[in-house]
């Protein structure tokens, strides 16, 4: 079986994916996605470089409704449902580091 | 062999008579859930109250002289990744675990204004990854024909209620083959729509260019006529078609006759024995029938699988980028941003999303985009057009729906790839974009039921039911739900 991710290359995929795993699930998921890749490597070797891409099986494009004012979904319910919020906002940790 | 009576048009035809209540048919079914819940595990919540209150409601417009609608009084399951004002959908993960949508998904609307009573969320893989309801949060789903396997999945919890005649109708979704897997493992119909043809307002997304709605039912004009009331154009959906909901249900007794079948010959050499057995028979059947039957060679759709596990898991990083601890749902906090969403995420998500996600990100990571994800998009051409092809020999296809019976719990939990492979029959009509149908036809090992697929083109609904109506007719009536609920 080809090793087609190093644990180094899962760590950089997790942070690009925002998920703080553990040195086991590291580990597991070199193993475990390696052996889907190997899987799907075999349609690497299908000559299908002529076909275009289809990227969803619609013949709709661009599709847009009128512009009109409508009711939203209301702020309170929405924010209700958020893990913090404050003065009608989601309140989230600090973003920007203080003023040197 | 003869078609089953149908359950909820019959109650429907009750209620709306005045001859039973919706009060009474939501007690009976409350308490068939009740009596079920325990071993079955099919909801994440019912909701009792509201849905005698939304029975009531129907019999107040019944006593008013109102048209209560097609589905008047008729219990009906929602798998939990489909939005309920007010009513937790948790998509059986842990980082929406609570949450209350602001608004119903369209399907909802849909069918509460036909008059169906919402009884709960069904439980399902979490967001809908998977093929037996194993990934759920809140512990698996047992499939009442035997108690000691899956139900299959993802929408194993709707599959369950119907096959053991806690409701009537349920909805789930089909991103590749999570209707219609279930319905084959349970011995009940499940039906994965045209794409577009029902809108995805409110289901929480897992592969956008693949998810469709779509219901459950243990006969096959039930099943087509609560496909009849959730499809149609809805302007909350842009890739929703400018279609006008098909007309199903008066044309089933119709028949086969002329119709072209084909059967796909290379989904057979990897069924189950006891599956092919059922494949041939439903053949003969439909010929039997006055069908025109032939076999087809179609071996750009065993390419499906490949693809499908790229595209679905690029698709589904991105869109459960938004579980960021910051909207709704879970949070871990943490000084930072990031590390607050990625303590979050890794609290919230089970291993099979992650996997996934770990599986999109890299697909789509710089330097792999082109030799897995656009060359995935090109086998969806590949895979479309065979299919565009056997449409200008055949009106429908016929094939198996899942390669084998339902399978005992942690027989593939093990090994990602062997749980991969129950949607290989499943998964090219979701890269095309095509309904199908899965039909309980025969029992296979074990005694356990068999499902029996066709594929038609886009918007082929109404032919596809008709040949489903044929199927239903000569099949075993051992095969299909309600089934009295056991081990074995």
């Amino acid at each position: 079986m080809a090793e087609h991710l190093g644990r180094e290359e899962v760590t950089h995929i997790a942070s690009l994916a925002r998920l703080a795993l553990s040195e086991e699930e590291l580990v597991t998921f070199a193993e475990q996605l390696s052996a889907v890749l190997d899987h799907v490597d075999a349609l690497r070797e299908l000559d299908i470089a002529d076909l275009p891409p289809m990227h969803h099986p619609l013949p709709l494009q661009n599709v847009l409704r009128p512009d009109e004012v409508g009711p939203s979904l209301d702020r309170d319910e929405v924010l209700a449902a958020a893990p913090a919020a404050e003065r009608g906002r989601f309140r989230v940790p600090r973003i920007l580091a203080e003023e040197p | 062999m003869s078609a089953p009576s149908s359950q909820a048009l019959a109650i429907a035809a009750e209620v709306r008579a005045g001859s039973r209540s919706a009060r009474a048919v939501a007690e009976e079914a409350l308490a068939a859930v009740a009596a079920r819940e325990e071993e079955l595990h099919c909801f994440n919540e019912v909701t009792a109250e509201r849905a005698l209150a939304e029975a009531e409601a129907v019999d107040a417009r019944v006593a008013a002289g109102e048209d209560p609608g097609p589905l008047a009084g008729v219990p009906i399951a929602l798998k939990d990744n489909l939005c309920t004002r007010g009513v937790a959908t948790t998509c059986s993960s842990r980082i929406l675990e609570g949450w209350l949508p602001p608004y119903d998904a369209t399907v909802v609307q849909r069918v509460r204004a036909a008059g169906a009573v919402v009884v709960g969320k069904t439980n399902l893989d979490e967001f809908a990854m998977g093929s037996s309801t194993e990934n759920s949060a809140f512990g698996p789903t047992r499939n009442p024909w035997d108690t000691s396997r899956v139900p299959g999945g993802s929408s194993g919890g709707s599959a369950a209620a119907v096959a053991a005649g806690l409701v009537p109708l349920a909805l789930g979704s089909d991103t590749g083959g999570s209707i219609r897997q279930p319905a084959s493992l349970c011995g009940v119909v499940g039906m994965k729509p045209t794409y577009g043809l029902v809108s995805r307002y409110g289901l929480v997304a897992f592969a956008s260019s693949l998810d469709q709605i779509g219901p459950f039912a243990c006969t096959v004009a039930d099943a087509a006529s609560l496909l009849e009331v959730i499809a149609g154009h809805d302007k909350m959906d842009s890739t929703s078609l400018p279609a006008p909901a098909p007309t199903i249900v008066g044309g089933l007794s119709a028949g086969v006759g002329g119709l072209r079948v084909g059967v796909i010959s290379d989904f057979l050499p990897d069924a189950s024995p006891r599956t092919q057995a059922a494949l041939r028979r439903a053949a003969e059947s439909l010929a039997a029938a006055g069908a025109e039957v032939a076999e087809v060679a179609l071996p750009e759709l065993m390419n499906g699988l490949a693809a499908y596990y790229l595209i679905a898991p690029a698709e589904a990083s991105s869109n459960l980028s938004r579980y960021d601890g910051v909207r709704y749902g879970l949070r871990v906090d943490a000084p930072g941003v990031e590390e607050m969403n990625a303590r979050t995420r890794a609290a919230g998500f089970g291993p099979e999303v992650k996997r996934r996600i770990m599986l999109g990100t890299y697909v789509l990571s710089a330097g792999y985009y082109d030799a897995y994800y656009s060359q995935a998009q090109r086998v969806r051409t590949l895979v479309s057009r065979a299919f565009s092809a056997a449409y200008e020999r055949f009106d429908v296809l016929l094939a198996p729906t899942a390669p084998s019976v339902a399978f005992a719990f942690g027989e593939k939990t093990a090994d990602p790839l062997q749980m991969y492979l129950s949607d290989l029959y499943t998964i090219p009509s979701n890269l095309a974009g095509h309904p199908a149908v899965s039909v309980p036809y025969a029992l296979g090992e074990e005694e356990l039921p068999v499902g029996v697929q066709v594929l038609g083109p886009a918007l082929s609904e109404a032919t596809l039911f008709r040949a489903a109506a044929a199927l239903e007719e000569a099949a075993d009536p051992a095969a299909r739900g309600p089934v009295a609920v056991g081990a074995r």
